[in-house]
């Protein structure tokens, strides 16, 4: 099944995709079916009674880690973001002025099911509640060799569209198969697969959980693969992955007067 | 009679590096050689997660010694603004290198203990305000906010230029090596306080690991 939360009719709403349109799980409007152009898309998960925990992955595809002139790490390359930065489907991302490198990171994202703990390699795809994609944009102008990516780069507002839907883990039989693709205005600027991660999703879970408990809901954002450029105000992103969906963004500049561009 | 429960972060908690005078001025000499190159210009800023959360009182489970950081955190209130102050203590496994973000290091489970209670800002004089740290009973290290490369609400400010700190979030402002430039270390079996005025104290143990 595919989760969605949404905005609509003055309230937050559970949703599910129903035959190419959001079916409400709210109890009294149970059934409702509304159009995707009709509603405000949020981030795909329920909130968490304390703050969510976000870990995402640095140069977790040999490919990215060549483009950036790195050598891919020997042990995962993680580094931490507050949920304030998180943003919805068909959202918009600030651009700052005078910025020359801003790109998105096209990424599976995987949502933790429930409390994992020196969780083994061979378990850990049952402490997964499903997969959504993310898109965990940074501005490489901001670059410091200090706790490097700081969170400058890493950890903007507006700055970590995810979404737009939460898929049930059963739904996604290999999750080590997908393809992620990243189209800039129709064009298409990044592929790749999950296959090529350095650290696939079940070490990823054996490692952080060896020291640190993971609570439902919290994610992991597993990395990017080759093929980022650099996007202008007005651009039109989209990141996807094969069985997820495909995650809208536009970039916007600073301006507050001027009109938000809408293309679609 | 309603039992009042201990404070506990209800947001993201975010921690400020080298954001005390003596231990900058102590990593100064070596900011410009690689893989640093250049003195840090923004704040050197990580997040303790949710899982660091301890309560005063906790005896956390460490692997082997560990850097106390004792610190004060800014509380953000409904409009995001800073409106409370707690004690911390801060914990990580001590670690050479500040290249690559610190999780295995900052982010084990308990290393984050908070004070039962938090403190209006109004109450307090953050300019002069000192932290004392006591192991086994012994006064080990005054953490001077007067000495922050930052001070309080510059470091908000530049913050949250660029992350709106959410109502409940949390800010550290830093915490300090000791004298002589060493990291303050304690081990499994210490006991350890923290106190300033005006401010709920806390206190906690520190146990052996299990493998």
């Amino acid at each position: 099944m595919k989760h969605a939360r949404i905005a609509w009719g003055g309230a937050i709403h559970e949703a599910i995709e129903a035959g190419g349109a959001l079916e409400l799980r709210t109890p009294a409007l149970r059934g409702r079916r509304l159009s995707f152009d009709e509603v405000v898309w949020l981030p795909p998960l329920a909130p968490t009674p304390r703050a969510r925990t976000i870990l995402a992955l640095g140069l977790n595809y040999a490919d990215h880690a060549r483009e950036l002139a790195f050598k891919p790490p020997e042990e995962p390359l993680a580094f931490a973001k507050g949920s304030g930065s998180l943003t919805g489907h068909r959202g918009f991302t600030l651009r700052p002025e005078g910025v020359r490198h801003m790109h998105y990171e096209c990424e599976l994202a995987v949502v933790i099911g429930r409390e994992a703990r020196k969780v083994r390699k061979d378990d850990a795809y049952d402490f997964i509640a499903g997969y959504t994609v993310a898109n965990d944009y940074a501005i490489r102008d901001y670059l410091e060799n200090w706790y490097r990516p700081n969170l400058r780069v890493k950890n903007r507002d507006t700055c970590t569209p995810i979404g737009p839907w939460l898929v049930d883990a059963g739904d996604v039989p290999d999750p080590m198969a997908l393809r992620l693709s990243t189209h800039v205005d129709g064009q298409l600027t990044q592929q790749g697969s999950t296959a090529d991660m350095v650290f696939d999703v079940p070490t990823l879970v054996e490692h952080f959980t060896s020291f640190m408990t993971l609570y439902p809901g919290d994610l992991i954002l597993t990395g990017t693969p080759d093929g980022v450029v650099d996007c202008p105000v007005g651009s039109q992103v989209v990141c996807s992955i094969e069985g997820l969906g495909s995650l809208e963004n536009t970039i916007v500049g600073k301006n507050p007067i001027q009109p938000i561009p809408v293309k679609r | 009679m309603k039992a009042k429960l201990a404070w506990q972060p209800r947001g993201t908690v975010y921690g400020a590096l080298l954001n005390l005078r003596r231990e900058f001025e102590q990593w100064a000499p070596q900011m410009h050689e690689a893989p640093y190159k250049a003195p840090p210009s923004a704040p050197v800023l990580y997040v303790k997660t949710a899982n660091t959360f301890a309560a005063d009182g906790a005896a956390i489970p460490v692997p082997g010694p560990v850097r106390v950081g004792a610190t004060l955190g800014l509380i953000a209130g409904a409009a995001g603004e800073p409106t409370h102050a707690v004690l911390l203590d801060d914990l990580c496994l001590p670690h050479e290198s500040y290249f690559r973000p610190p999780i295995r290091y900052r982010n084990r489970d308990g290393f984050l203990v908070c004070a039962p209670q938090s403190t209006p800002l109004a109450q307090l004089t953050l300019q002069t305000l000192q932290i004392a740290v006591r192991i086994n009973g012994a006064l080990v290290q005054s953490v001077d906010l007067a000495t922050l490369v930052r001070p309080a609400l510059d470091l908000w400010a530049e913050v949250s230029a660029f992350m709106t700190l959410q109502p409940g979030d949390v800010l550290m402002l830093g915490s300090d090596c000791l004298p002589d430039g060493k990291p303050l270390l304690a081990a499994a079996g210490e006991h350890i306080e923290l106190s300033a005025p005006g401010l709920a104290p806390l206190a906690h143990a520190l146990v052996e690991e299990h493998a």
